[in-house]
């Protein structure tokens, strides 16, 4: 038995430019242990409901985080929406869907290159992140922001996607899908990236259920659970079977992205083939009154927003429950008995996103 | 398993332009739609003052009694809400996404 | 509605043992959230399976209040349970995983039970208003 030292990892490490921290507690080169602390940034803006008026709120509730921007602002949306009771147009939902699914393509394509960079493949890094720029070009086109996108609104969408502008969105993704092949397929083939991936942090099924685990890191340990089943937005008409692997280490975790990306593309051409015309909002008149607990599929994971509304234009209770925070326990199941090399690529796996998890 | 997957990809990139632009020198493509800099039609304004009542982040200050449309630039998100809200329709947002300041000033109309 | 969500009443007394059931049953744990109502704080205990969501709700008082620790059915509970010990004040009993008041870093006691923001907070100014 080796001698026991405790290796601080983070708040600041190459590897991940956001604060967490987590003591490793290492015999020779092993993990035994991991001992999380997040909270270095915690920005309070739970409370800040109690400032700002409810259609407001959505500004705030989209800067959550910046890469899942879009789907918070949703998020928020809906569960406003469900406790007023308001039906919003058909259109404005598979806007909805179309704005989600893009921004889980970027947000996917962006988790790959960071992956890529963990474990030291520079060039591919650079070609996910080139290929998740034209994505983006796609998303400001469309919505007039890069990564905040602001076109959802309590009642609907606030822009419309015109029918010139969806065919080029088609062509484009055509393009963009192509470029997502070959980088997909490096990920899934090369021997050197599975060298680092293949039966590294495995997690089992139980595992996953017992430590609360969410979105591809659920996924990949064989448990087909997918928010999108909600059929919130336009799901419940869209052909969408969620994907899962039985593997449960890395590779799967990576697996999984890999062919939510290509699942992304094709419920957005479903989406583009069936989006009705007509109006994209409603009307908001009165206030919120009553209570709600929206679940709506990020790209990390299932984000619950407890909404509570007592009729005044503040809402009493703003509660979010981000993808990344369910993540951490199995990220420390996770580190407990692997190598200290493999840390940081077991730290990416999660997806982590601590500007979520210290909303 | 192949070894090193990527070849094709690296040889067919070696003989193209770069994806990057030299940026001072070359300024961005913007998309046509993007929310950039707000502007305002001084002339069409009746300083009504609800751009400033509903601006998400205070970034709007409407003098009623001076005539005086104020905007602080740094505050400013470009979120459209002020656009969507003008009775007059005299606020836009313009594709310039402006450029960049060290001082911290309040634009005044 | 989206979903159908239940909303069971419960007991602290009986916390433990509901979410003993709950966890053979093949629940998975999706969220505690306390939230403040007057003197009130509402606990919310939410759970899932194959997208079927039931919660626990009891109410605590605001000063004080203590509950039992469900970390011995569900591990993942510590982050949540440290959360709202950090943010509410809310004694948990027997946390698997106890950071004792430092999981996050506040610049005040329990933060989320406070009434308004404290004098010597400064509220921001208007931008160029003097």
């Amino acid at each position: 038995m080796g001698q026991r030292t405790i290796i601080p990892f983070g708040p600041q490490h190459p590897v991940l430019p956001e604060p967490i921290h987590i003591d490793l507690v290492v015999e020779d080169e092993k993990v035994i242990e991991a001992v999380p602390s997040i909270g270095f940034i915690h920005r309070g803006l739970e409370r800040l409901v109690e400032k700002k008026d409810f259609v407001e709120f959505v500004y705030v509730a989209e800067r959550i985080c910046g890469i899942c921007s879009f789907i918070h602002g949703q998020t928020y949306c809906q569960g406003i929406e469900e406790i007023m009771k308001l039906e919003i147009p058909s259109r404005a939902k598979y806007l909805r869907t179309i704005w989600g699914e893009l921004s889980r393509i970027h947000s996917h394509l962006l988790w790959l290159g960071l992956m890529a960079d963990a474990f030291g493949f520079e060039s591919l890094f650079m070609h996910s992140w080139r290929v998740r720029e034209q994505v983006l070009d796609l998303i400001e086109a469309t919505t007039g922001g890069r990564v905040i996108f602001g076109s959802c609104k309590v009642g609907g969408a606030r822009r419309d996607i015109t029918p010139e502008q969806m065919t080029w969105l088609l062509k484009q993704l055509e393009v963009v899908e192509k470029e997502m092949h070959l980088i997909v397929d490096v990920f899934m083939n090369d021997s050197s990236v599975k060298h680092r991936l293949c039966g590294v942090g495995v997690i089992s099924k139980a595992d996953a259920i017992s430590l609360g685990a969410v979105g591809p890191t659920l996924r990949a340990s064989g448990v087909a659970d997918d928010m999108r089943l909600l059929k919130y937005a336009a799901f419940g008409e869209l052909d969408f079977e969620p994907i899962s692997r039985t593997e449960g280490d890395s590779y799967g975790r990576c697996a999984v992205r890999c062919a939510e990306l290509f699942q992304s593309v094709d419920l957005i051409r479903q989406a583009a083939a069936k989006i009705p015309a007509g109006e994209i909002a409603v009307k908001v008149t009165g206030t919120p009154s009553g209570e709600f607990f929206s679940r709506v599929e990020q790209p990390r994971g299932e984000v619950v927003y407890y909404i509570k509304g007592n009729g005044t234009k503040n809402l009493t209770r703003f509660r979010a429950r981000t993808p990344t925070f369910a993540n951490v326990p199995p990220l420390v199941k996770m580190l407990g008995g692997c190598e200290l090399a493999d840390v940081p690529v077991l730290v990416l796996t999660i997806d982590p996103c601590i500007s979520c998890t210290e909303r | 398993m192949a070894f090193f997957q990527m070849k094709k990809m690296i040889l067919a990139w070696t003989f193209r332009k770069p994806v990057t632009t030299s940026y001072p020198f070359e300024p961005r493509k913007i998309c046509p739609g993007s929310r950039g800099r707000l502007d305002v039609k001084i002339s069409e304004c009746i300083f009504c003052t609800i751009c400033d009542k509903r601006c998400p982040t205070q970034a709007l200050d409407v003098d009623k009694v001076n005539k005086k449309w104020r905007i602080d630039r740094l505050r400013c998100i470009s979120c459209g809400y002020c656009v969507e809200v003008c009775p007059k329709k005299c606020l836009l947002l313009t594709g310039d996404h402006g450029i960049p300041t060290v001082t911290k000033e309040m634009e005044t109309f | 509605m989206i979903d159908e969500q239940t909303i069971i009443d419960v007991m602290p007394e009986t916390l433990v043992a509901e979410t003993r059931k709950l966890c053979e049953q093949g629940y998975r744990l999706v969220q505690i959230c306390a939230t403040r109502l007057g003197e009130e704080l509402q606990m919310d205990y939410s759970f899932d399976l194959n997208r079927k969501f039931v919660n626990f709700r009891f109410l605590l008082p605001k000063l004080g209040g203590r509950v039992p620790s469900i970390t011995g059915v569900f591990f993942c509970a510590f982050t949540y349970e440290n959360e709202i010990s950090d943010l509410f004040g809310v004694q948990v009993e027997g946390n698997a995983l106890d950071f004792k008041g430092n999981f996050y870093t506040t610049a005040m006691k329990h933060p989320f039970i406070q009434d308004a923001v404290p004098a010597s907070v400064p509220a921001p100014a208007k931008p160029g208003v003097q």
